[in-house]
């Protein structure tokens, strides 16, 4: 009983300390991760010791937003993964809420699809959590600097969700073109419309 | 006059003709804002397999309570601007509540002009009762008796 009112007392003062936040803002420093890769490997991004940052995409096997994406964002890892900015998938959704999002599935669409990246499953969708996506696809790119991996843009791959080629903004290659070209982003955040991200006891 | 009736006939057409209204934003603005009853406004799209779970949840409502004003918004343009799909699919449920499409470009410049927290996250729920001027914005799936409970609180 005495253990169970310390434990309370220490959570209580844990949410004191951390008061809930939305998931990551543009300017946080993201805490690195370990997931299961869809080779059966695990991922970290402190692996990729040559980044100079990452282009992290929440994205699922099934929405038809994701679908409409895809080639866009193997495109993506095609430009920027030499440049220093590679693409790493996480899968938000919870399989337990989705059955077509299993890590099964996601090995799967992996390689129907050819990804020449990471697609990493979250079963306690920590990170998840941390980042807290609201829709699938959703880009955070990651900018390496002296304090950390930091949050530089958050949001839409382009304007055009039905047709990449007739996009007038192309809102994460503009970002990561900034960073590289050693510049502050512009255009910080965006929104569309996309499939909810499914999440654990919600 | 009669100029002005062609006119308005040959602009109105496509709409008629879609046999689905297609609304613009400042119209979707217009009705968000319009005086009147409580509002149940679902942003859906043929697509989305959590909205086409939940839409029974807005049928019964719009069948059970007169007093409350259901309108479903097709957000498919993004994907397939050509109305006929959804149509198809209104048909095809059997769908009474009123549906439009809204036929805008360019999600990022308008999502926050619905509702400054909304994501753009489908499914999306905007309850909303002008003459107190609560509204209240769910976004994600509703569960059962969830649309009832939130019609009642908004309503006081």
């Amino acid at each position: 009983m005495k253990n169970l009112m310390v434990l309370v007392t220490v959570a209580l003062m844990g949410l004191a300390a951390n008061p809930i936040k939305n998931g990551y803002e543009v300017g946080d420093v993201v805490t690195d991760f370990k997931l299961k890769n869809v080779d059966g490997k695990t991922v970290s991004l402190g692996d990729f010791k040559e980044a100079k940052g990452f282009i992290v995409i929440f994205d699922c096997n099934t929405c038809p937003m994701s679908r409409a994406y895809n080639s866009r964002i193997i495109a993506l890892n095609k430009m920027y993964a030499t440049q220093g900015f590679p693409v790493v998938l996480i899968n938000p959704n919870a399989a337990e809420i989705a059955a077509e999002e299993s890590f099964d599935e996601m090995k799967a669409h992996a390689k129907a699809h050819g990804y020449d990246f990471p697609y990493l499953y979250d079963e306690s969708q920590e990170t998840v959590r941390k980042f807290n996506p609201t829709n699938t696809p959703h880009t955070f790119v990651l900018n390496k600097t002296a304090d950390g991996l930091k949050v530089a843009y958050i949001g839409a791959i382009d304007n055009n969700s039905r047709n990449g080629s007739k996009a007038t903004k192309h809102f994460v290659d503009e970002a990561v073109n900034e960073l590289l070209a050693g510049k502050q982003v512009t255009v910080t955040k965006t929104r569309a419309i996309g499939c909810s991200v499914k999440l654990k006891n919600s | 006059m009669k100029f002005k009736i062609l006119l308005f006939t040959l602009i109105t057409l496509p709409f008629v003709l879609c046999g689905q209204d297609l609304i613009r934003l400042s119209d979707l603005q217009k009705e968000i804002r319009a005086p009147g009853s409580v509002k149940v406004i679902n942003f859906w799209a043929t697509w989305c397999a959590p909205c086409v779970k939940e839409l029974p949840f807005f049928e019964k409502v719009n069948q059970d309570n007169k007093d409350v004003q259901v309108l479903l918004i097709s957000m498919d343009y993004d994907l397939d601007p050509n109305p006929e799909k959804v149509k198809k699919f209104i048909d095809r449920k059997k769908i009474k509540s009123k549906v439009v499409i809204l036929a805008e470009e360019n999600p990022n410049d308008w999502i926050d002009k619905i509702d400054k927290n909304w994501t753009g996250a489908l499914p999306s729920t905007l309850i909303i009762n002008p003459t107190s001027g609560k509204r209240k914005l769910v976004q994600g799936e509703l569960k059962e008796g969830e649309l009832e409970k939130l019609i009642d609180e908004i309503s006081k």
